[in-house]
């Protein structure tokens, strides 16, 4: 199905089933430890060996020699693979960084070897004999030392973008902001960690893993390991999280899938937690100039963004400028990105990539701009909205509703209470509020689905989409209910499994709204089935109660679907409506925080978000994606950063004890408010994205909250207490 | 994890006994930090003397009105312990600062003391470290530094001691029981305790091989406001940027020590002539040597404004 025109009323909009509060479907398995992750897969009948991977000690450089004859000795040991046993492999198309093979390093941690055994303690003793003997090269790990040296991105990133005269108008405004920013690499650290179990066939492999994007891994395997795609059968029905992170195929299936080849048995491989920051993809640092110029009355002038950040040679900028190329007006506008070369690790998508690091500058600078102004901050944001794209007036936004966001928001929240900044204190607590908008532009990706009726009138949803923990479960069973005018209790949904449909798969935030679009198209076919076997006109044919109704003939499914039972299958496909309507969600941030006159601690008391996102699916699991969002950008506020060590070129705390996380004593009472709306020109669902635009703004409303409750404006990320003790008030 | 043998003890005598007889030994009790380090082979043992099945896991009045608490009491235990909120509140406060429910379930008195640091690059065994690898050097000074040592540190390492409830002890002048593998038992004031890195910073207890701690030993109850505070980037599950461990008495005098900035809990008996003139004075002398990096100056300025602010509760 072509989706080339906005959405007229459809089955979907009867809301029976979609947009209500429905609990995840897979929230049992989970809870009873009945779903089984990538790691867990077990048959009883197969004799599982263990991998354990060893990472380079160097960030760049050659491995000349690698000594395992003590690890093939050792106690248990099946076999061990080094990157020099296989040499090179051809990478991934998506990867930036090689995973395996051959004897360049590109990154510390970079996977040299594997080392299997029967038992994992095995195999993690024996790594440990492995002796490795490396040629060290010079490397670039420093951002700020090689910004100078950095370069305009290939032009497919957009690096640059201009409308009007920018320098002019800056020049002449009558009030100007030009301010640096700066927010550090941040690792995913998701929960379940990366890992795959492979066992081959013959020629053939199957592997069962953490993946966003089952197409995307089994293509890059299949590359990587120079077999047919047609060969890799990848398996990733439940995942513990990913943030981006598992958006790309990782070391541990290839480590996997060479190893079982290897020993000739079926190896388990997970990247040991010390081993992820390092081994696998981060979000990148930036460095921002942000200049804005507007006249006395709060109109923006002028506006320029640029970003400096770095990644390994064939890497790609973080886009951190884009938000603002869209976000306020301002007829005199530009944007620029800046890349330089760095060799730490591959930086690439963490949640909301881009529009994050974006935001937790710009909506600072916004704060800055307004009380520069001398105007509230909401209102500064209310007078600049913008209906259409800044840099083409002709292109209308599908659904803008950032204005009610706001004004909803500030009622809610009690914005009118906010006191001047430092001039709030309760007891030993500087107390202050903050806002800021949520931005984050809608994406859709081709989604495919097959749907079977079968003769008990269960309907059963197969695609390769993938659930990590936002529900796609559940609303895809919604969205098949609701076309298919069943029950819940009557549909059954199998992901991830690269045997079913290619879907959109889980990232950028098109998840939802793309699979579920999927379904809409499969099911409109399997509809069309039924309607055409029992020879209903489809137009006047109803699908309610489990039963098929055309006029005043009455077919229960089960029927219709007789003892062979009806299948329908399609893709959904996009045509230029995203090109003709600039679609985007919308949402705006409240928090406020106490922080200790004394030691600076913040401390964050209250989080409202407010979201204007199209149709809500499910309240329940997008309110969940929310909350999560607003509890990891809590953390790129006040604790996340990996620190980078730029003599030797690697992410110091590596693990979940040093890069800091939120925990639940940091995350206050969090409430969500999803404004009634839907986007026609979105898809049939009418449906947006959600679970990014949670954590686009959040950092910088908590940035603006302690600025509020301290008069301390700190413009690089996180907001740690050393940043701001020196500039409290003296309490000796 | 290199394989390992085990046993289990039942006296402490033949604990100790046993781990004289294998050099490369080990006690193990709650194991909350030794597991850790054994998966890391950062810790490498032969041989785990499994010592949980000992007893010493009761708190007992002492002659001198003072508690004995067993190596073995689990800190969730010891921080619940009526006298011990009565009389000690400080011992309290500090230990549930510390880790996690969970972690503070299993993790013992004697285990708490024996907590090694958590320098990335003591944890980083591709990294040199003088405290892991006698000799290689240290990899941490000129790198990531914020959250360590800023006095006490030497050339070799310029790591912290990570606990809480250590820097409360060290207030509350706790004496450690140990028995040695030849029967000899003896009692080690908490100062002594604790060694600076100097030029050997993997030694980092006066204990010898083979020696157990049986018990700790706290003095007869001070009174005194019980306070501690502990300074951190995330509300809980973090470790100390600096903590204050404070008894202080109605006349203004008091016991401080402090966490997160030294090797070992930090205090000077000498510096608490200072108390009553205030924050500044006192943390000026606390810190009189210290020698920060670029990136961890800030806990000189932090001791002295959390001091201020414990100070502050204290009179209030």
């Amino acid at each position: 199905m072509q989706f080339d025109t906005p959405a007229t009323s459809n089955p979907i909009d009867q809301l029976k089933v979609v947009g209500k509060p429905i609990h995840r479907i897979d929230g049992e398995l989970k809870t009873t430890g009945r779903a089984m992750y990538a790691y867990e897969w077990y048959d009883p009948a197969v004799r599982y060996a263990y991998g354990y991977p060893v990472g380079a000690a160097i960030a760049k450089g050659h491995v000349i020699f690698i000594d395992s004859a003590a690890a093939k000795t050792a106690p248990g040991v099946l076999g061990v693979v080094t990157t020099l046993d296989v040499g090179d492999l051809e990478k991934g198309k998506l990867n930036t960084a090689k995973l395996f093979g051959g004897s360049e390093i590109q990154h510390y941690h970079q996977a040299i070897a594997v080392v299997v055994a029967e038992t994992f303690e095995q195999a993690c003793a024996a790594a440990a004999l492995i002796k490795v003997e490396y040629a060290a090269e010079k490397g670039a790990f420093d951002l700020r030392a090689e910004m100078t040296h950095a370069r305009t991105p290939d032009p497919s990133t957009e690096p640059d973008s201009s409308a009007g005269d920018f320098q002019a108008a800056f020049d002449t405004a009558a009030v100007t902001l030009d301010a640096e920013y700066s927010t550090p690499d941040q690792s995913h650290s998701m929960m379940e960690p990366h890992a795959s179990i492979a066992a081959w066939d013959g020629d053939k492999v199957t592997v069962w893993t953490s993946s966003q994007m089952i197409d995307w891994w089994r293509t890059d395997l299949a590359t990587t390991l120079g077999i047919d795609k047609e060969h890799v059968h990848l398996m990733s029905p439940f995942i513990g999280g990913g943030f981006g992170g598992k958006l790309f195929l990782r070391a541990d299936a290839v480590l996997a899938a060479l190893a079982a080849k290897a020993i000739g048995r079926p190896v388990k491989v997970a990247l040991p937690r010390p081993m992820i920051p390092n081994n696998t993809t981060h979000r990148p640092a930036t460095i921002q100039r942000i200049r804005i110029g507007a006249e006395h009355d709060g109109k923006i002038t002028a506006i320029a963004h640029e970003s400096w950040s770095g990644d390994l040679p064939g890497g790609g900028p973080e886009t951190a400028v884009m938000q603002t190329r869209l976000l306020y007006a301002g007829e005199n506008r530009m944007t620029a990105m800046k890349l330089a070369t760095l060799d730490l690790p591959e930086g690439n998508a963490m949640r909301a990539p881009g529009e994050a690091p974006g935001l937790m500058a710009l909506e600072i600078a916004i704060d800055e701009m307004s009380e520069k102004l001398g105007i509230d901050p909401i209102e500064f944001r209310i007078k600049n909205d913008t209906q259409v794209d800044p840099e083409n007036p002709e292109r209308p936004f599908s659904h803008r509703d950032l204005v009610g966001c706001l004004t909803l928001g500030a009622e809610k929240f009690g914005w009118a209470e906010r006191a001047r900044p430092g001039a709030r204190r309760q007891g030993n607590w500087l107390v202050g509020i903050g806002v800021a908008a949520a931005f984050r532009n809608n994406l859709v990706m081709p989604s495919g689905a097959r749907v079977k009726l079968d003769r008990d009138g269960v309907v059963t949803v197969e695609t390769d989409m993938t659930d990590i923990g936002t529900g796609s479960y559940t609303i895809i069973a919604q969205t098949a209910a609701e076309m298919m005018g069943v029950g819940m209790d009557k549909v059954a949904v199998q992901l991830g499994d690269s045997r079913f449909p290619v879907s959109a798969g889980s990232g950028g935030q098109f998840g939802a709204n793309s699979a579920t679009s999927g379904v809409y198209a499969a099911c409109v076919k399997l509809r069309e089935a039924v309607s055409s076997k029992l020879g209903f006109n489809s137009a006047d044919v109803v699908f309610e109660n489990g039963d098929v109704r055309s006029g005043n003939r009455i077919v229960p499914l089960a029927e219709a679907a007789g003892e062979d039972g009806l299948v329908g299958e399609d893709t959904m496909e996009w045509g230029d409506l995203t090109k003709t309507h600039q679609q985007s969600t919308f949402g705006a941030h409240f928090v406020e925080v106490g922080v200790d006159i004394a030691t600076g601690e913040t401390r964050i008391r209250r989080m409202l978000a407010v979201c204007a996102a199209g149709r809500i699916l499910n309240p329940i699991t997008a309110r969940s994606q929310v909350i999560g969002a607003m509890t990891m950008g809590a953390g790129g506020a006040l604790s996340e950063e990996l620190a980078v060590d730029t003599r030797h070129g690697f992410f110091v705390n590596h693990d979940l004890a040093g890069y800091e996380v939120p925990v639940h004593a940091d995350i206050p009472h969090q409430e969500v408010i999803f404004m009634d709306e839907t986007d026609p020109y979105s898809s049939p669902m009418k449906a947006k994205g959600v679970g990014e635009l949670g954590l686009c703004g959040v950092s910088a409303a908590i940035a603006n909250a302690i600025y509020n409750a301290t008069g301390v404006r700190v413009r690089h990320y996180p907001i740690t207490l050393d940043k701001l003790i020196g500039d409290l008030p003296d309490v000796a | 994890m290199k394989a390992f043998s085990y046993e289990r003890a039942s006296t402490v005598e033949g604990a100790a006994k046993a781990a004289a007889q294998t050099p490369n030994a080990k006690f193990i009790a709650g194991g909350t930090n030794l597991l850790d380090l054994m998966k890391l082979e950062i810790e490498t043992p032969s041989h785990l003397i499994d010592v949980n099945g000992l007893g010493l896991d009761t708190i007992e009045k002492t002659a001198e009105g003072g508690i004995r608490i067993g190596a073995l009491v689990r800190n969730t235990d010891l921080a619940a312990d009526n006298s011990v909120r009565r009389d000690y509140g400080l011992l309290s406060r500090a230990l549930v600062a510390g880790a996690s429910g969970q972690l503070r379930n299993r993790a013992t008195t004697a285990g708490n003391l024996l907590q090694r640091t958590r320098c990335p690059y003591f944890y980083d065994s591709n990294q040199p470290c003088n405290k892991r690898q006698p000799g290689t050097g240290c990899s941490a000074i000129g790198g990531v530094t914020r959250q360590l040592g800023v006095v006490g540190v030497s050339d070799a390492c310029i790591a912290t001691h990570p606990s809480d409830m250590a820097v409360a002890m060290r207030a509350l002048d706790a004496v450690i029981e140990t028995i040695k593998p030849d029967g000899a038992k003896r009692a080690i004031p908490i100062a002594d305790f604790h060694r600076l890195p100097g030029d050997t910073p993997h030694i980092e207890t006066a204990l010898d091989h083979g020696e157990l701690i049986t018990s700790v030993v706290l003095p007869a109850p001070i009174g005194g406001k019980h306070i501690y505070r502990k300074t951190r980037d995330r509300a809980s599950y973090a470790f100390a940027l600096v903590s204050v461990a404070a008894v202080i008495q109605a006349d203004g005098r008091g016991k401080v020590a402090v966490g997160g900035v030294a090797p070992k809990p930090w205090r000077a008996e000498a510096a608490e002539d200072e108390l009553r003139k205030g924050a500044h004075a006192l943390a000026s002398a606390l810190l009189a040597d210290a020698r920060p990096t670029q990136q961890n100056d800030f806990k000189i300025s932090l001791t002295e404004r959390t001091l201020s602010a414990v100070l502050a509760e204290a009179r209030g």
